[in-house]
Formats: structure tokens, C-alpha cells, sequence
């Protein structure tokens, strides 16, 4: 049998498109949380100490929130995996003759996808504040690591899900994990002005690679090489999701 | 040839033995029925023969294949239908189907003929596209055991497919099991603690109890070691001169005195009633009440463990109730 089947993935991805399109409150309310960050904080902070180069804070925050919008849409996505569990449907895609490697790949697949309309929801709805991204170059760019972004978190996910009995441990997850993860990515202020001791975190956490090749995409403003960024947000994504396939594979289902 | 067969299988959680070196061959075929309470490991069988948990030791093979180290190879041959629903209720029945038949690699027009054919047969076909969360109870299951045989598997697992449905759902459901046994010849494991359900559909049936094997035969074999139908009389008068009179009989094999009524063990019972009343009466013994029991294969379960399956029940829908509770 072979590991990768393009017809399991497609049907798990074509799976997770009606979902999306279905749940018409899903949509608003994952675009709700990243909203109402862009619009206080950009309407409360004109300018912050620290920004890079003579941007204005609208113009470094929405890199932030589109990537915060994508860590939050793509854990959750990846845990549902145990939604799959609780409501049953996991065991008939585990019965099926397929790899359980493309079962990884197709739902990551879906996932994905509707992270990344969502990234370019609220980028859409940015324009609105007056957000001028740079050029269509810096658009195409950008679209590559919001779907790095996505997967790299999705398989953080699947982690998580594969090693949990249910929901439970839910809420650790987001206070322990996420926020910080969120909060240490330079998504609403510079690592910069972080004690030192801080930033050596801020090095080894995956978003803040995609946060910054967004605002170097979008903005052209980054503090690291945008080739350094799509350098590591593809590792940080292939182990990722490696890993998440692994410890999915691992796990019983029943 | 078997369809499966297995072999000293035990599988342990944490310490807990839930099947426990049971041995088992199904005939290609057959209905074969694995009967007893909750909790007597045979959703965990059915789990260990459709890949879904390994076995702690022994031996499985479905359709000629491992279940351990030919997991694919079981996967493409078997269906699946699972004790609690596996649907996605957010999409359509036909979407469900068309989706399952994919992964099991169905195409085209094959595929589109397929999903039609047994919309048919379990007939959801004016319903097929409405989404799923608006189904009853039985319209879901209906939609499984069509998805549980769509892409001809030798072997068709149903894990109590009738669980918690009404008595008429219920006959409709298990007409399309035979049905399914009878059109495409098609192996059907089923799970059940539905005594009746387990006589009415299985070729043979393994009744199993605290993961062991306890009896496995035909369900009327099964009913034949209880020796026969059991008429109760209860008479006015001398009981003591009807015993003695009934003794010399040789059609009654067991004659039982409890508590002022009398047990006759016979054969074809409904056949000896009217002659159990003319020879009371030729002897001037009158009966006031009569009775004919046939053994059913609770009885059975009975002879064998001494307990009801039914007794059972309550302990599981405490434990049911918490953990709705804990949702």
C-alpha cells in the first residue's frame, strides 16, 4: 500500500470545505477574537516604541493578528481530531484502507485551507483601517506563510489531540501554550524590547518566523532575512506535521 | 473457508482482562452472533478484528489476513458498523456514501451506481440529501449498514446495530441484514445482547461472558441442552397423584414440584397440553393454571452463569448516564 493516496486526502479535504462552508457561524466567530484585537489595539496604540523602520503600528500589527488568527484557527482545527473521536466519525476513517500518513495530510489539507481564507479575511478587512500592503508580490508571499503558518500549528494540534483522552486538558492548552506562543512571536510589539532572556524564547518559537516573513511580505519590514523566515517556517511545518502524523498513528482510537 | 479465525485472542487493559483466549472460526457466509451483557468484551473483539486495537497476545485473521500485520489488507475487505454512530452529521447521506466510497476506492459511474443501489436497499432514497443531523435514530443506522456494505466487503462487522432503536425499526433493520446475507452472500459478525435478535439472525452464536467463550452452536442446539419447552401447572387438589401419574409418562423427561406448581420438561410442548389435561382429568385432578414456556437463549446464558442477561442492564445504563453526564 502506498503512503501517500491522493484520493483520501482529497476526500478528507473535500470534507473539511462543506464543513466550513456549512457552519456559517464558525466563520464569524473565528474571525471574531483577531477583529476585535486589530481594531483596540490599533485603535488604542497609534504608535509604540521600538517599531522598525517609519511604519505606523496599523502597519506592523496586522502581520500580528493575521498570524494570530492562524495559530488559533489551526491548534483548534488540529484538535478536532478529538471532536472526530467524541462524536465517533474518527473510527470510520481509521477502518478505511487508507494510510493513516494521507488521513494527516488530507485533514491538514482542509485545515488549512480554511485558515488561510481566513488569514485573508481579516487582511481584507484590514485594508478597511487603512492597511496598504506592498504590492502583489508581497501578497503571493505572504498567502506561502500564512499556509506555513497554518500547518506548522495544525500538527502542533494533532499532537496535542493524539496524546489527550478528550476536550479536558483544553484550557491548558490555551493559556499554557497558545498565548504564550501568541504573545512571544512579536505579532503586537517588537521582541525587541523584551528583556534578553526573553527574546532567546522568542528564537525557538515557530510563529515568530511567520509573523515576521508576513510583515516582511506585507510590509517590508522584518527583523529577520524574509529567506531565513520561509527557511524555518518550512521546517518548523515539515516537523510539525511529521510529528503530529507520528503520535496520531500511535494513538488507539477506541 | 473461514472468514475469520481466531485464536487464544486476549487483550488486557491495564490489568482488566477484557477478552480473555477466546477461539472462534466464522464460515464464509455465515451470520455468525457474539451474545452476552455489557462488558463482556465483545465490542473489544470486534475492535481487535477490524484493526482498531491490537491484541495483547494470540491470534486474528479476517478474510485470510493478519489483523496485526496485514492491517491494510483487512481494512479493504471488511465494514464496519460501530456500536455508537460514526457519521459526519454535517454532511448529506449521499455525501457520506459518496465519501466512504472513495476511500475505498470506488470511481466514476461504478461509484455513482453503487451509492443509488444501496440508498435503495435501505430506503433512504428520498432522503438522501438532507443532512445527516436531521435523521431519526433509525434512518442513521439505516445510512451505516448501507455505508458498511457499499464497497462489497467479504465480511461485515455490526457492533449492536439495533441498540436503543424501537421494535419496528428493529425488524426493519434485521431484514436487511438477511437480506444482505441472503443477496451477496456476504459474512455478518454481529454483536448483540438482544437475546431474540441474536435467535432470529444468526446462523451461530458464540455467547460470551466476562471475555470468555461459554457455549457456541447453533441458536436452536444452543436451546436443545435446556432439554426442551417447560409447561407449568398449578392444580386444586391432589398434586401429589398427578405427580405420580405424570412420572410414568415417557414423554415428560423431568417432572419439578416448587411451591404448589408442577415443572414438566417435554418436547413440542403446545402439542402436549391437551394431553396433560385429559389425563388429569381421567385421574380427577382439576388444573387451574397452565403455562408453556419455551426456552429462549436467555435461558441459555441462564444454564451457563447462573444470571440474566437483563439483570445487567441497569449497572450499564448508570454507567451510560455518567458518562452523558460528563459530556
Amino acid at each position: 500500500m502506498k503512503s501517500i493516496e491522493w484520493v483520501a486526502i482529497y476526500v478528507l479535504w473535500l470534507r473539511e470545505m462543506k464543513r466550513f462552508v456549512r457552519a456559517k457561524s464558525r466563520v464569524v466567530g473565528m474571525l471574531g477574537m483577531p477583529l476585535f484585537f486589530l481594531v483596540f489595539m490599533g485603535l488604542g496604540f497609534s504608535n509604540i516604541p521600538g517599531l522598525p523602520g517609519d511604519i505606523d503600528y496599523i502597519h506592523f500589527l496586522v502581520p500580528g493578528i493575521i498570524g494570530m488568527g492562524l495559530l488559533f484557527t489551526s491548534v483548534f482545527a488540529g484538535l478536532s481530531v478529538l471532536w472526530d473521536k467524541e462524536f465517533g466519525f474518527l473510527k470510520e476513517i481509521m477502518v478505511a484502507p487508507v494510510s493513516r500518513l494521507s488521513i494527516v495530510l488530507g485533514r491538514t489539507a482542509g485545515n488549512a485551507t480554511t485558515a488561510l481564507i481566513q488569514g485573508i479575511l481579516i487582511l481584507a478587512i484590514s485594508a478597511i483601517m487603512g492597511f496598504r500592503p506592498n504590492g502583489i508580490v508581497g501578497l503571493g508571499l505572504a498567502v506561502v506563510f500564512m499556509l506555513l503558518i497554518a500547518t506548522t500549528f495544525i500538527g502542533l494540534g494533532l499532537i496535542f489531540a493524539s496524546n489527550m483522552e478528550d476536550m479536558h486538558g483544553f484550557s491548558l492548552i490555551m493559556n499554557f501554550v497558545i498565548f504564550p506562543i501568541f504573545f512571544l512571536s512579536g505579532a503586537l510589539f517588537p521582541i525587541e524590547n523584551l528583556p534578553e532572556w526573553i527574546i532567546k524564547i522568542c528564537y525557538v518559537n515557530p510563529l515568530t518566523y511567520g509573523v515576521d516573513g508576513l510583515r516582511g511580505a506585507l510590509v517590508g519590514v522584518s527583523s529577520f532575512p524574509i529567506a531565513v523566515d520561509i527557511l524555518l517556517s518550512t521546517v518548523f511545518s515539515i516537523v510539525m506535521v511529521l510529528l503530529g502524523a507520528y503520535f496520531f498513528k500511535k494513538s488507539e482510537s477506541v | 473457508m473461514y472468514a475469520i479465525r481466531v485464536e487464544n485472542l486476549t487483550r488486557e487493559f491495564e490489568g482488566l482482562v477484557a477478552v480473555d483466549h477466546i477461539s472462534f472460526n466464522v464460515e464464509s457466509g455465515e451470520i455468525f452472533g457474539l451474545l452476552g451483557p455489557n462488558g463482556a468484551g465483545k465490542t473489544t473483539t470486534i475492535n481487535i478484528l477490524c484493526t482498531l486495537l491490537k491484541p495483547t497476545s494470540g491470534y486474528a485473521e479476517v478474510a485470510g489476513f493478519d489483523v496485526v500485520e496485514e492491517k491494510d489488507r483487512v481494512r479493504e475487505n471488511i465494514g464496519v458498523v460501530f456500536q455508537e454512530l460514526a457519521l459526519d452529521e454535517k454532511l448529506t447521506g449521499r455525501e457520506n456514501l459518496e465519501f466512504h466510497a472513495m476511500m475505498y476506492g470506488l470511481r466514476g459511474e461504478e461509484r455513482r451506481k453503487k451509492v443509488e443501489e444501496v440508498l435503495g436497499l435501505v430506503e433512504l432514497y428520498d432522503k438522501a440529501d438532507m443532512l445527516v443531523e436531521k435523521y431519526s435514530g433509525g434512518m442513521k443506522r439505516r445510512l451505516e449498514i448501507a455505508r458498511g456494505f457499499i464497497h462489497n466487503p467479504q465480511v461485515l462487522f455490526l457492533d449492536e446495530p439495533t441498540l436503543g432503536l424501537d421494535a419496528q425499526t428493529r425488524r426493519h433493520i434485521w431484514d436487511y441484514i438477511k437480506e444482505l446475507n441472503r443477496k451477496y452472500g456476504m459474512t455478518i459478525i454481529i454483536t448483540t445482547h438482544y437475546m431474540e435478535e441474536a435467535d432470529y439472525l444468526c446462523d451461530r452464536v458464540a455467547i460470551i461472558d466476562n471475555g470468555k467463550i461459554i457455549a457456541m452452536d447453533t441458536p436452536q442446539r444452543l436451546k436443545d441442552i435446556l432439554g426442551g419447552d417447560v409447561i407449568t401447572v398449578e392444580v386444586e387438589g391432589d398434586v401429589e397423584r398427578l405427580l405420580q401419574c405424570l412420572k410414568r409418562q415417557e414423554w415428560i423427561k423431568d417432572t419439578k414440584r416448587r411451591d404448589g406448581f408442577l415443572d414438566l420438561t417435554v418436547e413440542k410442548g403446545e402439542r402436549r397440553i391437551p394431553e396433560l389435561i385429559n389425563l388429569s382429568q381421567k385421574i380427577g385432578v382439576n388444573i387451574s393454571y397452565i403455562s408453556l414456556h419455551k426456552p429462549s437463549l436467555e435461558d441459555v446464558f441462564i444454564h451457563f452463569t447462573g444470571r440474566s442477561i437483563r439483570e445487567e442492564e441497569g449497572e450499564k445504563n448508570i454507567r451510560r448516564g455518567r458518562k452523558g453526564f460528563r459530556r
